[in-house]
């Protein structure tokens, strides 16, 4: 057992390409149960950021600064009655959140938080991660249908217009990244998640500045599409609140309403592990090239002690600005136990760091390697969960019609001219 | 829903059965009472092809509380408060139309100080009315932040109302033939505070929205009202000046002392909700002129008329109206002599101008129904009464 544990960790490939059967069910569950935190944290954060974008406090109430409000949404939604509609297709009702749940979890599969930190590796990977992803729309159409109701029927038709138009010009900017994946060494394009990022090593540039400007367009079509992709504000129409009050998931309370809302979640952070890995160099750190050797691999693997510690640093600091009350006093030992934790975590990050330095050969090394990896990927992830967020507060709604039209008018012709300019450059400079 | 609930909509009946059915092309859709986009309790009947709005019916009345007739059964001093539940986010223009009206009927006029402070208050009062229409509006149209803003910066209004007569939103602050209570100390400094807050605020609102691409889309050639239709509608206010026609009261027919100041009336030229949004937003610059002359030039002197203690009209009836937020807000008040009201009629802004919706969004979008029940400014206790 220790052995079969012991022999994966020197592995340079994810265990589902080495054949280990064991790393990979631990991978799936890691990432499952890690996904599903983040959906938990991703919740808190975006109430707070929100707030603070709209001079309000946001959560404040369970646990110091709301920091248990995640706990208590589940709890809640757990108890809550369950409501199937009267006339509602039953069966399709039941499926469709579960649907939609698995489309958005299946494709962390082959998601690469580096070389080796990843479930599997497919041939195919940037076309699995697509296929299922939208997926996620039938889970919506079938929601809409299901519910029996006006709103979400509508809501289902303007997500599945929604999503099959802006598939088109996301497919579009994905293939153009992977053109110039077969610029590299060995001339062969390939679809495997981690060898896009391989592609991008070896050719020694993030490929958002490849072609200078083609790269930054391909991401920008591809920046935009996702977030009509994952039905995010300002594309948001499907759940228009003020026009179809909830759209497709306007039915559905507790649990069910709570797997859309975590399939919702899961899909944002897929499609930015996809801008990450195809356009941001997924797990490499910045300046590889630039700042490389010893010295600057060791700074740059400071950096995830360094967050941690940061965060530790800005949780005290909240417990010297609570207000003398008694009634914050146990708020203030809440946010001390949470800094402590966090400062726990950032100690262990750097004792990682330290002992890792240097060596990628022994396991400690491995270790250090992976944390670097798995920390600069989530890292840009969280750029992207913030910009969601940020798009959230600053911008009104699109139109029905005027998101069409922005799909197939603008997106689609830019990220075709953008396709074959890639080409043609590729062609030119090989 | 039957057909009684809407005549013009729904007129499928099978010619066998008599019973109403529905065309497999089209979808009714009731948006109300309960929806988060019809500022309280309008309901909106929308016939639907897909997407596309074939035809609107409003239902109203979820609010309505006899308003006019309670006013047959109380004193002219005992409804002055009454007033002030119609428009609630513009109750201090309500009173000022109604203490207007019965000024009118005893001919009275109430002293210049009164006057400007009446004015201060007004306009303060439209800048708060017009702050949260910017912000629900905003919201409407899927914009959250500037709600947010907005209340933000109307709660300073409603600070210097609080602190002027202890009210927020229903604030009884005029009395027939003046006022009751003289400024606060500190009451022109607040004033004048507000009005060093106010304009880079309301820049921070065109910042985020006036030059915004999806607002402009949003909002350009959407539920397009040509001057002559609204006219013919009788619709007003800031709906009326957006399509071109140049007509407020505070200049056609000047009240309270309005003619003292020196503003602009703004006008817009297509009548759509972009029109209408930037009107209202120099509309506010406009009443921050009007309350800084104000507040520059209180006269001293009395705040309250010579006026009986007992209001007892003479025989006859008028008609007195007031630029409100929304539009014409007019009152017509018959006496008979006692010391109730023989009948009090109320023209309200937002139930005329709800009238345009139809008009408005014919042939339009579902996301446009509610932009364009966003730009009409309604508020559902004036609409019902």
């Amino acid at each position: 057992m220790l052995n079969e544990l012991m022999s994966y960790l020197g592995s340079t490939v994810p265990p589902g390409i080495a054949g280990n059967q064991l790393w990979a069910l631990i991978y799936v569950l890691v990432v499952f149960a890690g996904v599903s935190a983040t959906v938990l944290c991703m919740n808190w954060i975006e109430r707070k950021v929100l707030a603070h974008f709209q001079i309000r406090l946001g959560p404040m109430r369970v646990g110091p600064h709301g920091l248990l409000q995640p706990f208590a949404d589940a709890l809640k939604l757990l108890l809550k009655e369950d409501i199937v509609p009267a006339g509602a297709d039953v069966a399709a009702f039941w499926i469709a959140p579960v649907l939609g749940l698995v489309a958005a979890f299946t494709v962390y599969c082959v998601i690469p938080f580096g070389p080796s930190q990843a479930v599997t590796d497919m041939n195919i990977g940037i076309l699995f991660m697509l296929g299922v992803s939208s997926l996620g729309a039938l889970a919506i159409v079938t929601a809409g249908w299901a519910s029996n109701s006006h709103y979400p029927l509508m809501g289902a038709l303007r997500s599945s217009a929604q999503i099959v138009s802006y598939e088109v010009a996301m497919g579009m900017a994905v293939v153009s990244a992977v053109l110039m994946t077969s610029l590299n060494t060995k001339g062969i394009g390939t679809l495997s998640m981690i060898g896009i990022v391989e592609a991008q090593r070896e050719q020694g540039v993030w490929f958002l500045f490849k072609f200078f400007p083609l790269g930054v367009l391909a991401f920008a079509v591809f920046a935009i599409a996702m977030v009509a992709e994952t039905n995010r504000a300002p594309f948001d129409l499907p759940e228009a609140e003020s026009e179809l009050t909830a759209g497709f998931h306007t039915e559905y309370s507790g649990l069910r309403w709570s797997f859309f809302m975590l399939a919702e979640y899961a899909a944002m952070i897929a499609v930015s592990s996809i801008a990450v890995t195809l356009w941001l160099g997924g797990w490499m750190r910045p300046f590889p090239n630039l700042l490389s050797g010893n010295f600057w691999d060791f700074v740059f693997s400071l950096f995830p002690a360094l967050t941690f510690g940061g965060l530790a640093a800005m949780a005290f600091l909240g417990t010297t600005r609570m207000p003398p009350h008694p009634y914050f006093r146990i708020q203030k030992i809440g946010i001390g136990v949470f800094a402590v934790l966090l400062g726990l975590l950032a100690l262990l990050l750097l004792a990682i760091a330290i002992g890792g330095r240097g060596d990628d050969v022994n396991i400690a090394g491995r270790l250090r390697e992976g944390v670097d990896y798995v920390y600069w990927f989530l890292l840009k992830v969280a750029i992207f969960m913030y910009l969601f967020i940020w798009y959230r507060a600053t911008w009104p709604r699109y139109r029905f019609d005027q998101l069409m039209a922005v799909g197939w008018k603008v997106m689609l012709p830019i990220s075709l001219g953008v396709l074959i300019l890639t080409a043609i450059v590729g062609v030119v400079v090989s | 829903m039957t057909d009684k609930a809407m005549p013009n909509a729904v007129s499928h009946l099978d010619p066998e059965t008599h019973k109403p059915y529905l065309d497999s092309n089209e979808l009714i859709i009731n948006m109300g009472p309960q929806h988060p986009a019809t500022h309280g309790v309008l309901r909106v009947i929308l016939k639907l092809d897909g997407e596309k709005v074939l035809g609107t019916e409003c239902v109203i009345g979820y609010l309505h509380r006899g308003v006019e007739k309670i006013a047959e059964n109380r004193t002219y001093t005992m409804f002055n408060p009454y007033v002030d539940r119609m428009d609630y986010v513009a109750a201090i223009s309500n009173g000022l139309g109604y203490c207007l009206a019965v000024e009118k009927l005893l001919n009275v006029e109430a002293p210049p100080r009164a006057n400007y402070i009446r004015v201060i208050l007004t306009e303060l009062n439209r800048i708060a009315s017009h702050l949260l229409w910017l912000g629900t509006h905003a919201l409407d149209i899927g914009a959250m932040t500037p709600l947010f803003y907005t209340f933000r910066d109307r709660e300073e209004i409603l600070k210097i109302f609080e602190k002027y007569c202890g009210a927020r939103l229903t604030t009884h602050a005029f009395r027939i033939g003046g006022l009751q209570y003289e400024t606060y100390a500190g009451f022109e400094k607040d004033v004048k505070n507000f009005l060093a807050l106010l304009p880079p605020k309301i820049d921070e609102y065109e910042a985020l929205l006036t030059g915004n691409r999806i607002w402009i889309e949003r909002t350009k050639n959407v539920g397009v009202i040509s001057g002559k239709d609204c006219i013919a509608l009788g619709v007003t206010g800031p709906l009326l000046r957006a399509s071109g026609v140049k007509w407020d009261l505070r200049k056609a027919q000047p009240y309270s002392g309005y003619s003292d100041f020196d503003f602009e009336i703004p006008i817009g030229q297509n009548g759509d909700t972009y029109d209408r949004y930037i009107v209202r937003m120099l509309e506010m610059r406009q009443s921050l002129r009007i309350i800084e002359q104000a507040v520059n030039g209180i006269p001293e002197g009395a705040i309250m008329a010579k006026v009986p203690k007992v209001i007892k009209p003479p025989v006859g009836e008028i008609y007195q109206s007031i630029e409100a937020p929304k539009g014409e807000l007019g009152y017509f008040i018959v006496s008979d002599g006692s010391t109730q009201p023989y009948r009090v009629r109320v023209r309200p802004p937002s139930f005329v101008n709800l009238q345009a919706l139809d008009l408005m969004v014919e042939g339009m979008l579902v996301a446009d129904v509610v932009a364009v029940i966003g730009t009409i400014d309604i508020v559902l206790g004036e609409v019902d009464r």
